[in-house]
């Protein structure tokens, strides 16, 4: 039971933080150096997701190679083509293949 | 796409911009239900989960952090300091939805994601604006949404048949990869990059995921600085 209602609340948080500025558009304008630090939204806040998915390992930094090296490609990948399911594929395929070599 | 697109050209489109990364999406919630399964969460719940928050990371979290017998406020509060970035791509979107009745801005604020904010960023950054665009945000969450909702049933429903050997949780940080990297196109981007990825790994020791929001201000303020710098 108490499993639900974290379950609950964490799905009301969500929507509260998802909601928040849709909700309110139209009732005030956000000041110019707002806007265009939203730019930088996507860049910033899935990189701060990435790294340490890179670099950190069992809450230590230290990189595990197999991953790190499988990023690394797939950001050549996606950088040279552009196409996220080509790079999804070419960096799961040189995860298996470090992994497999590093074993 | 010009501005005069009809909804159903917009709402099209915006499932056609999510497909790759709706597939892409289909190994972490696969490798997502198998997790929630093994952390002890009930199967009926763990698939309620991708419905009641619907965010790929955010729910991988949960299930590190009940499998480790986490308490309650600190799940939640861990979930909000991961889903916090939504609340800039709410902010990003809010000017071009501002005309909405509360129906639709509830319907896109709940299927507002990572992916789904990706494949429509271009339809509301460029000129062509058109009165039906939140038709492709529509499309996009949806077919999002429903590959998710399927993805992390299977994976729930498979359980133990997917071995944790195959890393599939990876296709989620590939997909924020192949999200990221075009999006490096002036050197201000490189900065905000550069700085949210440092930060959020020299912080990575700080209490609930809070590196996570720490890394991506750091992040945005660099990119700003450099902006300025950098006229274009």
């Amino acid at each position: 039971m108490s499993l639900w209602l974290t379950m609950l609340a964490a799905g009301a948080v969500t929507f509260a933080i998802r909601v928040s500025f849709i909700g309110l558009a139209g009732r005030f304008s956000a000041p110019p150096w707002f806007s265009r630090m939203l730019r930088f939204v996507p860049v910033a806040a899935l990189t701060a997701l990435v790294w340490p998915d890179l670099l950190v390992t069992a809450g230590a930094i230290a990189p595990d190679p197999a991953r790190l090296g499988a990023g690394v490609l797939a950001a050549l990948v996606a950088w040279h083509t552009r196409n996220i399911l080509l790079t999804i594929a070419c960096g799961m395929a040189a995860l298996w293949l470090f992994q497999w070599v590093l074993r | 796409m010009s501005p005069s697109a009809t909804r159903r050209a917009e709402f099209v489109a915006g499932l056609v911009a999510v497909a790759p990364l709706a597939a892409g999406s289909v190994p972490f919630g696969l490798i997502y239900g198998v997790l929630a399964v093994k952390a002890g969460i009930p199967a009926g719940l763990a698939i309620a989960l991708a419905a009641i928050v619907f965010a790929g990371s955010a729910q991988f979290m949960i299930t590190q952090l009940v499998a480790a017998g986490t308490p309650g406020p600190l799940v939640v509060a861990s979930v909000a300091a991961i889903n916090l970035r939504h609340a800039l791509y709410s902010a990003a979107l809010a000017p071009a939805l501002a005309h909405l009745n509360g129906a639709w801005r509830a319907a896109l604020a709940y299927l507002l994601t990572d992916e789904s904010y990706a494949a429509s960023l271009a339809r509301f950054e460029g000129a062509a604006a058109g009165p039906h665009r939140h038709w492709h945000l529509l499309g996009a969450g949806l077919g999002l949404w429903l590959v998710w909702q399927l993805s992390c049933i299977a994976g729930v429903t498979l359980g133990s048949g997917i071995p944790p050997g195959w890393s599939l949780e990876f296709a989620g940080t590939l997909t924020f990869i192949a999200i990221v990297v075009p999006l490096l196109r002036a050197r201000a981007d490189w900065a905000a990059m550069t700085v949210a990825g440092v930060t959020a790994v020299a912080a990575q020791a700080l209490p609930y995921k809070l590196a996570i929001i720490a890394a991506a201000g750091a992040g945005m303020l660099a990119g700003m600085a450099f902006d300025r710098r950098d006229p274009r």
